[in-house]
């Protein structure tokens, strides 16, 4: 069976998809942060699916993919230690009630 | 050049004002005023020794072919823009500033003395002080100036220093309109003095005297015939800087602040108002007069206005009831003699004796107007009222100022051999020579100045002897009586001193000759306004009463100074404030402020109505982010597409 590019587009774009829903609509801020997760993943994806398909032999986008990976993991510490921080201070991680910061 | 020292007349005085101003208050009364006089008294003798060098001292190329020369002792370049336009700094003597060292020097330390006893327990002694040392610095460097660009500066701190002494006391609302005024009408003078120093400069590129006297024909012909308004530029510019003196010298129409200047203390009406400050315009022309030599319209200007001024401050001088406003009208009266006799100077008539007349009155006149002035102060504290109506026969118990304000009148009426006398003739001489008129004038005017002076000195000593109660006046401490004194005899022998051998126009050496005939009608006319000062005065009667009851009408105007305050008022109130400044003022508010405050409410209501996204809530954030990405992906595919 031949795998073409769609096969691992569709799934990224699903993924997306899946992480922009979470993120709107969940109340937790950990699960919002996990959304976050999925979006990223799924551009990782996508960045090693084209580099794969589209040029083949070059290994720019590889690259960009465990960069960009690295800086989920530096940017998900520092998500985690403001959503502890919310959480000492008002005792409540849902995003709906967390609207001080406005006009 | 040796004669360098000079500048510590200048460093002296500015080096106590900023000590006595910073940590005066820190310092005892009796400590600060001690200090300052000290520190006075050294300026002075300075003063005295590179005045006396100048005239006297062993030579050092002073004089050259019987010719004074002018030497600048010190030149330093403070500014450089372009090739012509340097200021410089520096110190200048000839025969009219080491004079004026001379006087500044002498008045301005028997000031420093008087003060003593009068200021004593004043509240802001230090303060007073400190001023009196600012005004010395600024006035001996007003006169020491190289070029008129200096002179600029130092007649503004002179000018600083009046509004600060006559506005000392603060918290009297008199002293506070005063000092206000004096500083808003010679401001308004000195905006002429400026536009006559730059057109004067612009034609001649250069500030220097002595470059612009040295040559004055050449200074005016550079400008080329170039006129505006019918006259050729360098009147304008003449006229325009005579008019920055006149506001500083209280020159008719610009005199109005002298009178209410007197709410200063008196020992500063003394020292700037009388004999120093007020002569600085003398001064300026003095230091211009060769330059004014060759321009005869900008002369006779300054004839009319010296003519006028004297007249009209010596027919007010003759009703005022306030002691200070008799002496301040005598000083505008003075003045104006200066400045006549500066006008009517020309080289041609004897000598340009009209120029050494003006200065050597300058020089009496700062000796026994300020002797006045003391002695107003002295009566002043024994009586604590400026009124007449408040003194008559102080002679019995102030033996010493009696004396020494009789000869002060003596002087300034023009009796020998009292050191007016002299100068006033010289004047005379040289009135008479440019033009009977002019002469006639002056007479007169010098026989009102006799009256006026003899009404005033009996109403204070003679007249009647009212009853002061239980509070006798008393003659005044020995620090001032001292400089009364002192400035007595000056003012008795300084007639004395052969004035012509030191100051004339082009600084040669000129014999004074009593003219007798002159001088002869002058002593009657002094004596007729004396006499007739003795009927009315000298004992308590109803002449003086009925006499204003019989010109009711010109007394009225007289002592109200024939309404050129109330006019003043009607012009800046009626005229300018309502039908100049209240339009511009709606303009600047309406228009101006307007735009702006519409560009600022509508930015404002913008926001308003903008804030409610701001709602804080994150994900309506997310929400308004991508629809707005994929608004912008879409438009980019129509695009491409």
């Amino acid at each position: 069976m031949e795998f073409t590019i769609l096969m691992y587009l569709v799934p990224a774009m699903i993924m997306f998809g899946c992480g922009i829903y979470g993120f709107i609509t969940r109340k937790n801020m950990i699960a919002i942060l996990i959304s976050l997760e999925l979006m990223l993943n799924a551009v990782d994806i996508n960045f090693a699916v084209f580099n794969r398909f589209l040029f083949p032999g070059q290994m720019e986008g590889m690259f960009f993919s465990l960069f960009a990976i690295g800086l989920a993991a530096a940017e998900t510490a520092l998500a985690i230690a403001i959503v502890i921080n919310v959480y000492r201070a008002v005792r409540n991680v849902d995003i709906r009630q967390l609207t001080k910061m406005k006009f | 050049m040796e004669l360098s020292y000079t500048v510590l007349v200048l460093i002296i005085p500015v080096f106590m004002f900023l000590f006595l101003g910073i940590v005066g208050v820190k310092l005892s009364k009796k400590a600060a005023g001690l200090l300052g006089t000290t520190a006075m008294g050294i300026t002075t003798v300075i003063a005295y020794a590179a005045a006396l060098t100048y005239f006297f001292g062993a030579d050092q190329g002073q004089v050259v072919d019987g010719v004074r020369q002018q030497l600048t002792v010190l030149d330093i370049t403070w500014l450089e823009f372009t090739k012509n336009l340097v200021i410089k700094i520096g110190v200048l003597l000839d025969p009219i500033s080491a004079m004026m060292l001379i006087v500044i020097s002498t008045v301005s330390f028997m000031v420093h003395l008087y003060s003593l006893g009068y200021m004593d327990g004043e509240k802001g002694f230090q303060r007073y002080y400190a001023f009196l040392s600012l005004f010395t610095f600024s006035m001996l460097g007003l006169v020491l100036a190289t070029n008129i660009f200096q002179m600029y500066i130092f007649w503004e701190l002179v000018g600083v220093s009046s509004y600060l002494l006559i506005g000392f006391y603060y918290t009297l609302p008199a002293a506070v309109s005063a000092s206000k005024k004096a500083f808003i009408v010679t401001r308004f003078a000195d905006l002429g003095f400026l536009v006559g120093i730059l057109i004067l400069s612009f034609y001649t590129d250069t500030f220097d005297f002595i470059t612009l006297t040295s040559n004055p024909q050449a200074a005016i012909s550079t400008a080329g015939g170039a006129t505006f308004l019918g006259c050729s530029v360098m009147t304008w510019a003449l006229t325009l800087i005579f008019m920055g003196g006149a506001g500083k010298s209280a020159m008719f129409p610009l005199h109005i602040w002298l009178p209410d200047a007197m709410e200063g203390p008196t020992p500063v009406s003394a020292l700037i108002h009388a004999a120093t400050m007020v002569v600085a315009g003398v001064y300026l022309v003095a230091r211009m007069f060769p330059v004014y030599a060759v321009d005869a319209t900008a002369l006779d200007i300054i004839t009319v206005v010296g003519a006028f001024t004297a007249f009209y401050a010596a027919a007010v001088a003759c009703v005022q009831s306030d002691i200070k406003r008799v002496l301040a009208f005598s000083t505008i009266s003075q003045i104006a003699f200066m400045i006549t006799s500066l006008g009517v100077a020309s080289p041609e008539l004897h000598h340009g004796v009209g120029y050494m007349a003006s200065m050597f009155h300058l020089f009496t006149h700062a000796m026994f107007k300020a002797l006045l002035f003391l002695c107003a102060g002295a009566i002043i504290h024994a009586v604590h009222s400026n009124e007449m109506s408040a003194m008559g026969g102080l002679r019995k118990y102030m033996p010493i100022c009696h004396i020494a304000f009789l000869i002060g009148c003596l002087a300034i009426s023009g009796i020998p051999p009292f050191a007016g006398f002299f100068s006033k003739d010289e004047i005379l001489a040289a009135a008479y020579a440019n033009s009977p008129l002019w002469g006639v004038w002056l007479s007169v005017v010098a026989g009102m100045t006799a009256f006026y002076m003899f009404r005033l000195y009996y109403k204070i000593f003679w007249w009647n002897n009212p009853d002061y109660g239980h509070h006798t006046p008393h003659e005044a401490p020995m620090t001032m009586t001292f400089p009364l004194i002192f400035l007595g005899l000056v003012s008795i022998v300084a007639g004395f001193i052969p004035f012509g051998e030191f100051v004339t126009w082009n600084r040669e050496e000129y014999i004074i000759h009593l003219d007798w005939t002159i001088a002869g009608t002058s002593i009657v006319i002094a004596l007729i306004g004396i006499g007739l000062a003795t009927v009315m005065y000298r004992k308590e009667n109803d002449i003086p009463e009925r006499l204003a009851n019989q010109f009711r009408g010109l007394w009225t105007a007289a002592y109200h100074r024939f309404y050129m305050d109330e006019l003043y008022q009607f012009i800046t109130h009626k005229i300018i404030f309502a039908r100049i400044s209240k339009p511009i003022a709606w303009f600047d508010r309406r228009i101006i402020d307007g735009t702006m405050d519409l560009l600022a409410n509508v930015t404002n209501s913008a926001s308003f109505a903008v804030r409610r996204m701001q709602s804080g809530s994150v994900q309506t954030y997310v929400w308004f982010y991508i629809v707005g990405a994929v608004a912008v992906a879409a438009i980019t595919i129509i695009c491409l597409i």
